[in-house]
């Protein structure tokens, strides 16, 4: 079982309608790794991860998680084999409290391990817990951001999908949140497949990465080989500040 | 003074009745987005439920004791409307989820008109009446409340207490509300939708057999169109609250209630459902989303 990846996406097509979207997607990515996915805007990087979480579902390949295929599979079965997703645009429930948020990201498990979690994440996320009773829909974009990792984090999943974690944050809160990401990976071995704009961050943090282009994977390597790459540095880390 | 009073009872009893099926038809909005129109025949079909259980009972079980003769009567209405609701929900509405917005609004009222005939010919087309169950009341000076009226409220107060405890508090009442806010995010988060809807639509229409439980109670008849007017006006009463809002549709309720018959009682009858649907305009051009509505613009 350890041999073989957690998640393997092999030849993976999603439609829009009739728009091609994902044009026979290959990505892999082994237990316990941090995986990134860098490309330009509408690269077709989001509809991946929602891809693997059925919603939309693939059109033809396959997607493997754990050993079973899953890409048939509704998106609720599909969270409950434990992949959870922060996804793009946050979709924090707007009518609903911080807590109960954060309550819906621990559901799987009937909020067994709620109490322990929480404080986790409030621990992780120290803004959190001082507006656990207000409105999702009236946090600011960088709380919210928060909530939508915490939400995710609280499911205990073996795979966590994040989807722009760095964005509209503040640099001293990304630093924190990548942090926590590398933290949570090598004292808990949570696997992490995670979307960036934040190429050199994303890079510097990954054991590897692909660069998507246009729904097609054109590159994959260690985030060191990447991040040395000079078709990488000119598309995507060009004018970086760091 | 005591004849306000009394009218003030009267409304909140009719309106507690428009309250319980103003819910079906708020909770189905808020998370489907579908105005069930079939809603208020699901009521007519718990009045009918409860009749037909209320016959049977007479009949083979003579000296059956009121309260329980009411309760079972309760209980299979509350069966009999959810697994109705359940199976429209299956078979005619969630095939067109995803179609465009008019589709499951014209089915819901093929199904209106399918519920309500099917009980017009099984059951015949006049009114079919059933003796007085309950007839004790009480005077408290001139004012006169009677043991229906108490019971019809407090019925009404436990389930809503009950109901509230459910949305707000319960992991069902969470997954109600997620799918309702966002439902490809619940899912991600494991909620499974279909059922999170189907559950809705059975939680609604058990409140609407309840209403017609107490409705055949309170009036003492039952006829198939029954669903229409008190529909027409439970859904007048989501709207007036703010549909989509729970406390809106009992607000809107119960306000309907007693417009109605403190309408009648000062002014003319014949007038009543006019100064009812005159208040609707009134509110929704200064309110349009309502009493209680929430304003669509929403920070997220
Ligand atoms: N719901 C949709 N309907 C139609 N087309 C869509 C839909 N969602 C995405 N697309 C299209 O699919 C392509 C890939 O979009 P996607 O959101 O996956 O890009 P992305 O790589 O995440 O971009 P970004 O970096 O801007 O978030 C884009 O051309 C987009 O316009
Ligand atoms: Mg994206």
């Amino acid at each position: 079982m350890s041999g073989e990846p957690l998640l393997k996406v092999e030849g993976v097509q999603t439609f829009y309608g009739n728009i091609r979207a994902l044009d026979g997607v290959d990505v892999h990515v082994n237990r316990g790794e941090i995986v990134s996915l860098i490309g330009a805007n509408g690269a077709g990087k989001s509809t991946l991860m929602m891809t693997i979480c059925g919603s939309p579902q693939a059109r033809h390949g396959s997607i493997i998680f754990d050993g079973e295929d899953i890409t048939q599979q509704p998106t609720h079965l599909i969270a409950r084999r434990r992949i959870a997703q922060s996804p793009e645009g946050r979709r924090i429930f707007p009518r609903m409290t911080v807590y109960e948020n954060l309550q819906m990201g621990a559901g799987l498990d009937n909020l067994k391990y709620f109490d322990e979690d929480v404080e986790k994440i409030f621990t992780l996320f120290p803004r959190l817990k001082e507006r656990q009773s207000q409105r999702g829909g009236t946090l600011s974009g960088g709380e919210q951001q928060m909530l939508s990792i915490g939400r995710a984090l609280m499911s205990r999943p073996k795979l966590l999908l994040l989807d722009e974690p760095s964005l509209g944050l503040a640099p001293l809160i990304v630093k924190g949140i990548f942090e926590a990401i590398k933290k949570l990976n090598e004292e808990e071995g949570l696997t992490v497949f995670l979307v960036e704009q934040n190429a050199f961050a994303a890079l510097r943090l990954s054991h590897r990465a692909y660069v998507m282009v246009n729904g097609k994977v054109t590159m994959a390597g260690t985030g060191r080989e990447l991040l040395t790459n000079p078709e990488v540095r000119a598309a995507y880390l060009e004018g970086g500040r760091h | 003074m005591e004849y306000f009073v009394q009218q003030l009872i009267n409304g909140l009893t009719l309106g507690s009745i428009y309250g319980l099926i103003a819910i079906g038809y708020t909770m189905v909005y808020g998370i489907i987005g579908m105005i069930n129109f079939a809603h208020g025949d699901i009521f007519m079909l718990g009045a009918f439920a409860a009749l037909i259980v209320f016959l049977i009972l007479t009949s083979f079980f003579a000296g059956i004791p009121v309260a329980l003769a009411l309760l079972v009567m309760l209980i299979i209405a509350m069966l009999m409307t959810s697994l109705w609701n359940w199976t429209i929900e299956r078979v005619a509405y969630r095939p067109l989820r995803g179609s465009f917005r008019l589709a499951p609004l014209i089915t819901a009222i093929g199904m209106s008109i399918v519920l309500s005939n099917f009980i017009q010919v099984t059951q015949g087309p006049r009114n079919k009446p059933i003796p007085s169950l309950v007839t004790d009341v009480y005077h408290f000076g001139n004012i006169t409340i009677s043991l229906k009226q108490i019971i019809i409220i407090a019925v009404t107060a436990v389930l809503l207490t009950i109901f509230w405890y459910v949305v707000n508090k319960t992991p069902l009442g969470r997954a109600q509300r997620a799918t309702e806010q966002d439902r490809k995010m619940a899912a991600l988060l494991g909620v499974d939708v279909d059922r999170t809807i189907s559950i809705t639509f059975i939680m609604g229409a058990a409140l609407a057999a309840v209403a017609g439980t107490m409705y055949l109670m309170y009036y003492g008849v039952a006829t198939f169109n029954d669903g229409f007017i008190p529909g027409v006006k439970a859904f007048t009463a989501a709207v007036l609250g703010g549909i989509g809002s729970l406390p809106g549709a009992v607000l809107g309720g119960l306000l309907i209630g007693l417009i109605e018959s403190l309408w009648s009682a000062y002014f003319t009858i014949a007038y009543k459902d006019v100064a009812t649907f005159a208040l609707l305009a009134f509110v929704l051009i200064f309110k349009p989303t309502g009493i209680l509505g929430r304003p669509e613009v929403e920070k997220v």
